[in-house]
């Protein structure tokens, strides 16, 4: 105090003020002239004070000096004092302004400034509950979401370098235009924390693409929904699981990404169940779907770094999933018979003779993984076995519009002639699971090339 | 105290389109139900049109939920909907 007082004195001498604001108490600044209280931080806010004590010289309206904290010879050099404070120490750093306290940059700014967030406010009474106003107003997945207060997408919004408005694809079935903005705000419904919204916008993307075909995935009948497979450092750094009951919940980062997504489609895209959304069963996996893959034994290659993607690129995959079957040997040791276990598995995805617009991702888990390392078998290698094994014989294949129709004249002329269960769908093998268990898992779908396929972008 | 302001997740481009039932030829012989939403004065408009349609013969029932800021409970809907045949509701002051 003794040196505000040297300052008041001076600036009072030539004609000036000093004007003191004070974040707390009041009364600590009790004798000044120009005393205000700012604890609602308006001011502090305006002058953008991130420590506390600073000192700001103004010219008329214009600010010329500055010293933040404090530092001897700068409050000198503004306050055109020498020798002031001599009974301080030369600096001492200062204290953070409460406009730094948790959650407040946001609640400033809100009230104060101009958010640049342009989606329609809607004012909740205080006497009503929030949560049920989203429910109410049909924004849930059954589910209760975080309200999405103007704050909390702000805070989300600190998660990406994008602008709000920057539209990131149009979102069927209603194709409207889906912006950061939109994302961001589902993304806090969802659960999700700012630095997820990387991965969500990138998963947004992925799902836009028209190759992965999103109107059809969710327009069908099929169970099928939108699942999200993470790739690369990024995993690790949002804190994704990979591991131990790797597709269920528990996780937070898997849980509000996957989530997150399903809401885009569901408020932005307005894809909903029994409107366009023509699900005959559904599935858990559309409240959420998303994982990392396990990439911690440098064995086998991830599917990211199969398609070309560096070790060090963090990748987004989207493809469609029912759901998982689980496919239990603990008997086979040798990779051969361990592929002969799958085989009748994959095969029966959708009926033994279904054929046509069917696809599926294996996630092998550990222990079935170490049969295949220890024989020293790549992914690839799995992979192609496991096409030669999967050929049907005509005489099996389902007739009608999903079977025979879908081969070729020549494939029909012998009903001994062998065609492949993928006949026209992708068929991919990934790492995830725990480590105890002879396990792998089929996630099945509807898809095709040119249809509906797995889609795959790396992060911005 | 203030409102909690939140930020619309939708594209605000929907619209929730309903067909509306259609209207009667006649109201004769038609249960009326008269739904007070509790807001300032809209008692006295439903108290004169009840004085109206029953002085005609008609057949009126009478309904009022707790408060005009809050919903009309489904039950209350759904007793208006079994009960009455047509519903004349004071939305305003």
């Amino acid at each position: 105090m003794p040196v505000l007082r040297r300052i008041e004195q001076r600036v009072e001498s030539f004609g000036g003020r000093l004007e003191v604001y004070v974040q707390d108490d009041v009364s600590l600044a009790a004798g000044f002239a120009h005393v205000h209280d700012d604890t609602a931080l308006a001011a502090s806010y305006h002058y953008n004070i991130d420590t506390v004590p600073t000192l700001i010289r103004l010219r008329g309206e214009q600010e010329d000096a500055r010293a933040i904290g404090w530092r001897r010879s700068e409050w000198e050099a503004v306050a055109g004092i020498p020798g002031l404070g001599e009974e301080l120490p030369d600096y001492r750093p200062g204290c953070g302004s409460k406009t730094m306290d948790p959650g407040m940059p946001a609640r400033l700014k809100v009230k104060y400034g101009n958010t640049g967030l342009t989606s329609r406010r809607i004012a909740v009474s205080a006497l009503s509950d929030p949560v049920e106003t989203c429910y109410e107003r049909g924004w849930t997945d059954g589910l209760p979401v975080v309200p999405p207060t103007e704050e909390r997408v702000l805070e989300m919004l600190d998660g990406t370098a994008r602008p709000p408005q920057e539209i990131i694809g149009k979102i069927p079935p209603n194709y409207a235009e889906c912006t950061v903005e939109k994302v961001a705000i589902n993304a806090v419904m969802a659960g999700c924390r700012p630095e997820y919204m990387p991965v969500v916008l990138t998963a947004v993307e992925a799902a836009l693409t028209p190759a992965f075909g999103l109107h059809g995935v969710l327009a069908t009948t099929n169970a099928c929904t939108p699942v999200i497979m993470v790739n690369g450092p990024i995993a690790r750094t949002v804190g994704m699981n990979a591991k131990g009951n790797v597709f269920g919940q528990g996780n937070r980062a898997n849980a509000a990404i996957g989530r997150t997504l399903q809401l885009v489609v569901r408020n932005v895209g307005g894809g909903r169940p029994g409107e366009i959304d023509r699900s005959v069963f559904g599935s858990p996996a559309k409240y959420s779907f998303c994982f990392a893959e396990d990439e911690d034994d440098p064995r086998w290659e991830s599917y990211a770094v199969s398609l070309g993607y560096s070790p060090k690129a963090s990748t987004v995959t989207i493809f469609p999933g029912d759901g998982i079957t689980q496919i239990i040997d603990h008997n086979s040791r040798r990779p051969e018979d361990l592929c002969r276990a799958y085989t009748g598995c994959i095969r029966a995805i959708y009926g033994t003779g279904h054929i046509i617009g069917v696809q599926a991702f294996l996630a092998i888990a550990r222990e079935h993984a170490i049969v295949f390392y220890d024989a020293g078998w790549t992914k690839a290698r799995v992979k192609e076995e496991l096409l030669g094994l999967l050929k049907i014989p005509v005489r099996e294949v389902v007739p009608g519009r999903a079977g025979l129709t879908g081969l070729t004249a020549e494939e029909k002329s012998d009903p001994e002639n062998l065609v492949a269960k993928f006949k026209n769908g992708t068929f991919n093998i990934i790492r995830a699971g725990g480590y105890a268990g002879k396990y792998s898992a089929i996630i099945p779908s509807i898809g095709g090339r040119g249809s509906i396929e797995p889609v795959t972008r790396e992060v911005r | 105290m203030p409102d909690n302001i939140l930020l619309d997740p939708t594209a605000e481009t929907a619209a929730a389109l309903q067909p509306r039932l259609a209207r009667p030829q006649s109201i004769a012989g038609k249960t009326i139900g008269l739904f007070d939403i509790a807001k300032m004065r809209g008692d006295e408009f439903l108290d004169r049109l009840d004085e109206l349609l029953t002085a005609r013969g008609h057949m009126v029932k009478r309904y009022r939920k707790r408060h005009f800021t809050h919903l009309a409970p489904l039950e209350l809907k759904q007793l208006i909907r079994s009960e009455c045949d047509l519903v004349v509701e004071g939305l305003a002051d």
